[in-house]
């Protein structure tokens, strides 16, 4: 058996998604912009593609830009709040320290040309306060952006109260969502954000598509220079068969939302019972406040990346806020921020169900993992000197 | 293309001298936790001669095939051997580490030069200090040719 639990990675691409993509990687190629009917075609595929992404998020199809991905919508509402302000006088950005990189290196981009970035402290349950984004805003705040759900850890933001503090003190605000559409209810007008960002493959649709939604009114600044496309704001050629696909997809995730996620919140909840009975290991972020699919821990003694290499192995397809797997030294920037010494966030566990995934599957997972960490700590070190006492275990 | 070579994945999957020893004559341990590697070489030695060699490895894929390669090159060979073995030497028997594993590979080589100086220290054997002179430069020594 091999099963894939690393959904909030990416996720395989629906049936439904690739049966409506089909047609416009085959006989209608047309370009969106063309006046012949073969244009005209492509045209009106894409309008519906609006209407639906529109409608399951509560927005108005005019609000919807279509972007080549959550991290390129991301960078555009950033740099579009940050634009807006800088145009009166407001170069102070707020964020938190757990956010994607498509967030924080855009920030960062943001600190070198003049803008000052406050991250707010994410708490060791992984949730920012609105009390706390409140106290942060300053006469000169541009921007507020925050993810909706972590997506290393899974803990959902208290969006909705971030965004009224926002708004009571006129400051604009930007969410992530790209770990929340399509999986949680996600309502932009109950909400009251001013801008949302989604990815089509994070629920089964193709990669390389996504969606900005921006409110009314809040001016959107190019991340991509060219023609009209976007009313303007997105230039190059629609990728339609993409777009048609995260429509199909996103229509497809929010059918029966809610018993979806009663669904894989048992399926995380046995995950989470099953794990963390291994002895010296921990549950990160918020018990309650998390998304239904996602989980992390870590277990004292051992090292991510052994631990995901070997369940590759036993057929458990998972990943890591490991230093390894990314090429530098320091564990999951996510895990440091909730305080975790960095000996115990090297030992992370990410493991992301969604609908796809049987109860067969989790049996299998808590079966194989259990026996790797054994493994694992019986050939290190850092166990041997907790083992025998000359060493204090940190959880 | 895989991360690792086969080589890197054999040793990961089905380490050599694995384990601890109870009767070492010199035991190494070198890296720390807050970096994410942490190797443990234990050597017996007799006339001379690496007899035995065990390794326990807290790290990712490539410090655990670094550390049971280097337990393979150092089994059965005179001392003066085993302090010759370079991170360089290990990377390439095991068909080259990506860039940014090749510390994996300075691990191993420190953590036998490691067991070794505990030998001569335990057993009284006099040396020369300027061979052990080198323990904590883990990002100088020669770079192997790697896969990026």
């Amino acid at each position: 058996m091999y099963v894939y639990a690393d959904n909030a990675a990416t996720t395989a691409l629906s049936p439904k998604a690739l049966e409506a993509m089909l047609p416009y990687l085959q006989g209608e190629y047309g370009n969106a912009s063309s006046l012949h009917s073969v244009g005209q075609r492509a045209a009106e595929a894409l309008q519906k593609a609006r209407d639906t992404v529109a409608e399951v998020i509560h927005a108005d199809p005019k609000e919807i830009y279509f972007t080549g991905g959550g991290s390129e919508a991301d960078n555009q509402a950033i740099l579009s709040g940050a634009m807006a302000g800088a145009r009166k006088g407001k170069k102070h950005l707020i964020s938190t320290a757990f956010e994607h990189h498509a967030v924080l290196h855009t920030l960062k981009k943001l600190e070198s040309q003049g803008f000052e970035v406050t991250l707010l402290d994410v708490h060791k349950n992984g949730v920012v306060s609105a009390e706390e984004v409140a106290a942060a805003i300053r006469p000169d705040t541009a921007l507020v952006t925050i993810m909706f759900v972590n997506n290393e850890i899974g803990t959902i933001q208290p969006i909705g109260e971030i965004a009224k503090v926002c708004r009571e003190k006129g400051v604009l605000f930007h969410t992530d969502a790209v770990q929340a559409v399509g999986h949680l209810p996600v309502d932009v007008q109950a909400l009251g954000v001013d801008m949302l960002s989604m990815a089509a493959h994070k629920f089964h649709g193709p990669k390389g598509v996504g969606a900005l939604y921006v409110r009314r009114g809040v001016p959107v600044v190019n991340v991509i220079e060219g023609g009209q496309q976007e009313r303007g704001k997105r230039g190059g050629t629609e990728n339609i068969a993409g777009i048609v696909g995260m429509a199909a997809a996103l229509k497809e995730a929010v059918t029966d939302l809610e018993g979806h996620m009663a669904y894989v919140t048992g399926l995380r909840e046995k995950l989470i019972t099953g794990l963390t009975q291994i002895p010296h290991s921990c549950l990160n972020g918020d018990r309650e406040k998390r998304v239904p699919g996602t989980v992390n821990l870590c277990f004292e003694g051992i090292e991510g990346e052994g631990l995901l290499l070997w369940l590759d192995a036993k057929g458990v397809a998972a990943s890591s806020g490991s230093a390894c797997t990314s090429g530098s030294l320091d564990p999951s920037h996510v895990l440091l921020a909730l305080g975790l010494p960095h000996e115990i966030a090297h030992g992370s566990l990410r493991l992301s169900v969604d609908a796809w995934n049987t109860e067969e599957e989790v049996d299998h997972i808590l079966q194989v993992v259990p026996e790797v960490v054994k493994y694992l700590r019986d050939m290190s070190p850092v166990w041997d000197e907790l083992e025998r006492g000359e060493a204090t275990h940190l959880i | 293309m895989a991360l690792y070579s086969d080589k890197v994945m054999d040793h990961f999957q089905n380490p050599r001298n694995v384990g601890k020893m109870e009767d070492a004559d010199g035991i190494g341990e070198v890296g720390n936790a807050v970096c994410g590697d942490i190797m443990r070489m234990y050597i017996k030695v007799r006339d001379g001669i690496i007899t035995d060699v065990k390794f326990i490895t807290f790290g990712c894929g490539s410090a655990i095939a670094s550390s049971s390669m280097a337990t393979e090159m150092i089994k059965g060979k005179p001392i003066a051997e085993a302090l010759e073995l370079s991170n360089k030497a290990v990377a390439e028997a095991l068909d080259g580490l990506p860039a940014h594993k090749l510390h994996c590979s300075v691990l191993a080589e420190e953590a036998v030069r490691a067991a070794v100086k505990d030998y001569y220290d335990k057993h009284g054997v006099a040396y020369d200090p300027a061979i052990f002179g080198c323990d904590s430069c883990a990002h100088g020594h020669d770079q192997a040719p790697g896969e990026a």
